[in-house]
């Protein structure tokens, strides 16, 4: 992306009393994305659009809009709205004067509010509901609220801080889909903060992984997934499953990784030298299941016994004791060219990669 | 619930119903009240005295609860702002007094007004006055006197009523562009009216009655309803007339709340208007 950032974070510092909320963090967030702010409770995600808003202002460090300084201008004059977690609907006003709020603030004629607020029911579908008050609406539907009285100001940023988080699983699921569908009517830059990695996953653009007030990863969601730069990110995002080995060979462009005393030809993208001791990361969906008495695979495999067998629907879960002390997750599609196979209890196996699928850090 | 029941029953419906039934007595020579129906002491009340009294005492309650409301406001919305530790104890500050008989904090207002009383010789130790203000025994001493009785009643249901408003409100408010003033007038006052109003219930209906407040420090000047109803009990000894009063006092001030509570409601449907 070479276009300028429409908001930047340069070396952005927060502190409450003695916590460091945010930490020197740098962010740039460009026109029309749908970056998301991802990671665990108190990681500072949430005071990053926070400050961006203007509710907090930086320690340290400084916040542009369109290459203009923004720290100290007042969130009322910033050309961002905020959808917040609880929605914070003004439960006195009516859903149009709730979504017209910030027009009369702007002191925009009658007959253009009116037309400007039916708009935005329109795209949040909510028409008709313009007279009902806040608690006369389900959760979804006050969510929807939220969305049209900040998108209606038209802002070049909207911030939406764990918009979805109050409401059950299907209503969720039909948000994300919503969500997705007004960023792409609007065409506005959306900064979405969550700390459900699925909902991030299926909506961004982008995501930023943020642990401690610090961004340990940055890419698009199939980075974040398939290639995590380092142990946080690839335990916060999805489920993994870690063997510790040892560097046995490094050939051009390979290493040989040995664990357990078998040893794996892998790729060497991070240069790793010989005798180094590595982490090998393999997402359940990833690993190969054989029975022992099938066609004895090829290359290396570990040994293991099936110690549960987790029935999903779409797929089969299996929880694994290698006979070398380790327990891996392992997620099994069923196969076609294997219908008859059964797993059960107490199966003697072997667990196998593709090559090349495994992360080693 | 049944304990409840009883317990306004004995202490509020049965002496209330002793005053209905004396305003409607016979006072004879002697003082004594005897069993014959008249609306004589109705028609006493409506003198010219009377209506000069309850207008007074209006006038005197309107200025407290505006003065307790303006001046506890900020107070109580402070108190919502700070750390725990300095919340409690400015709200222990505040209770402190009631650990007083009210009674007792009135005479010592007396010290603080009178002619050589604290504020006098602070002022004119000062060289700011050359005489003695004249404070003490005017309606200005009255009045002092009711704010300072009933401002925490006015902050208690205003801090509760702020407390309960969440700062999201005030932030998404502050994100649609709107200034410290739309803030205040579209946000915070309509969604705290509840405080408001049980602030000013309680500050307006308790001045109409406080007789000795103004009894102190008002002197002989200073007429209240709730002096006059004291005087025919305790002074002039008719009792059906200072029933009757009472029984008015009582009506007004249910008219007074069925007011606040139909101006509370409106709060509330205002807005429906504005979309339509």
């Amino acid at each position: 992306m070479e276009t300028l950032p429409i908001v930047r974070l340069q070396g952005v510092t927060k502190r409450f009393d003695d916590v460091v909320a945010v930490d020197a963090l740098n962010l740039d967030i460009y026109q029309g994305e749908f970056l998301t702010l991802l990671g665990p409770s108190g990681c500072g995600k949430t005071t990053v659009l926070r400050l961006i808003a203007g509710f907090e202002s930086p320690d340290k460090g400084e916040i542009s809009m369109n290459g203009s300084r923004l720290n100290g201008i007042p969130p009322n004059r910033r050309n961002v709205n905020t959808v917040f977690q609880s929605y914070a609907l003004f439960p006195h006003m009516t859903v149009f004067d709730n979504i017209a709020f910030g027009l009369k603030m702007k002191q925009y004629d009658k007959n253009t509010i009116r037309e400007q607020v039916f708009e935005a029911l329109e795209i949040v579908k909510l028409t008709g509901m313009e007279m009902r008050r806040p608690h006369q609406l389900s959760g979804g539907q006050q969510q929807r609220v939220a969305m049209a009285r900040a998108i209606v100001n038209k802002p070049q940023v909207l911030l939406l801080d764990e918009p979805l988080s109050a409401l059950d699983y299907r209503l969720r699921q039909e948000m994300e889909i919503e969500l997705k569908r007004i960023h792409r009517q609007l065409g506005i830059t959306f900064v979405f903060v969550t700390h459900d990695q699925e909902e991030a996953i299926s909506m961004s653009d982008r995501i930023a992984v943020m642990n401690e007030g610090r961004i340990e990863q940055i890419g698009t969601p199939i980075e974040i997934y398939e290639e995590p730069e380092n142990m946080f990110v690839a335990k916060f995002v999805g489920e993994i499953n870690v063997f510790h080995g040892t560097v046995s060979g490094v050939e051009n462009g390979h290493a040989h990784v040995d664990i357990h005393g078998q040893s794996f030809r892998v790729p060497n993208r991070k240069k790793f030298a010989y005798g180094q001791d590595v982490r090998v990361l393999l997402r359940p969906e990833d690993i190969i299941v054989t029975l022992d008495e099938g066609v004895s695979a090829e290359g290396p495999s570990l040994a293991g016994k099936i110690e549960e067998v987790i029935y999903k629907g779409k797929t089969i879960d299996l929880i694994i004791a290698l006979d070398a002390g380790e327990t891996i997750f392992v997620t099994q599609f069923f196969n076609e060219d294997q219908a008859d196979v059964v797993f059960h209890e107490g199966q003697r196996i072997h667990v196998d990669w593709p090559y090349g699928w495994e992360v080693v850090l | 619930m049944g304990t409840t029941l009883l317990w306004i029953t004995v202490f509020v419906v049965v002496p209330y119903l002793f005053v209905l039934v004396f305003s409607f007595l016979t006072r004879d020579p002697d003082g004594i009240v005897t069993w014959t129906f008249t609306l004589n002491s109705y028609r006493g009340i409506v003198s010219e005295v009377f209506l000069k009294v309850c207008k007074n005492s209006f006038m005197l309650a309107l200025g407290t609860t505006i003065i307790t409301l303006v001046a506890g406001y900020p107070f109580a919305y402070f108190l919502t702002r700070i750390g725990e530790r300095v919340r409690r104890f400015l709200i222990l500050l505040m209770i402190i007094p009631f650990w007083t008989s009210s009674l007792i904090r009135t005479y010592a207002l007396i010290i603080l007004f009178k002619a050589n009383g604290i504020i006098n010789t602070f002022l004119l130790a000062l060289g700011w006055i050359d005489e003695p203000l004249n404070i003490l025994y005017t309606q200005i001493a009255v009045f002092i006197g009711l704010v300072y009785t009933l401002l925490p009643f006015m902050i208690l249901p205003l801090y509760s009523s702020l407390q309960k408003l969440e700062s999201s409100m005030i932030e998404a408010a502050f994100d649609l562009g709107a200034k410290t003033r739309h803030v205040i007038f579209h946000i915070v006052l309509p969604l705290t009216m509840p405080g408001i109003i049980a602030g000013s219930t309680m500050v307006f209906l308790p001045a109409l009655g406080l007789f000795y407040i103004p009894d102190l420090l008002g002197g002989a000047r200073s007429m209240l309803i709730g002096n006059f109803i004291k005087n025919q009990f305790l002074t002039t000894g008719n009792w059906p007339l200072g029933s009757a009063a009472s029984v008015l006092l009582t009506l007004i001030m249910c008219l007074f709340i069925w007011v606040f509570f139909l101006s509370s409601k409106r709060a509330h449907t205002n807005s429906m208007e504005n979309a339509a």
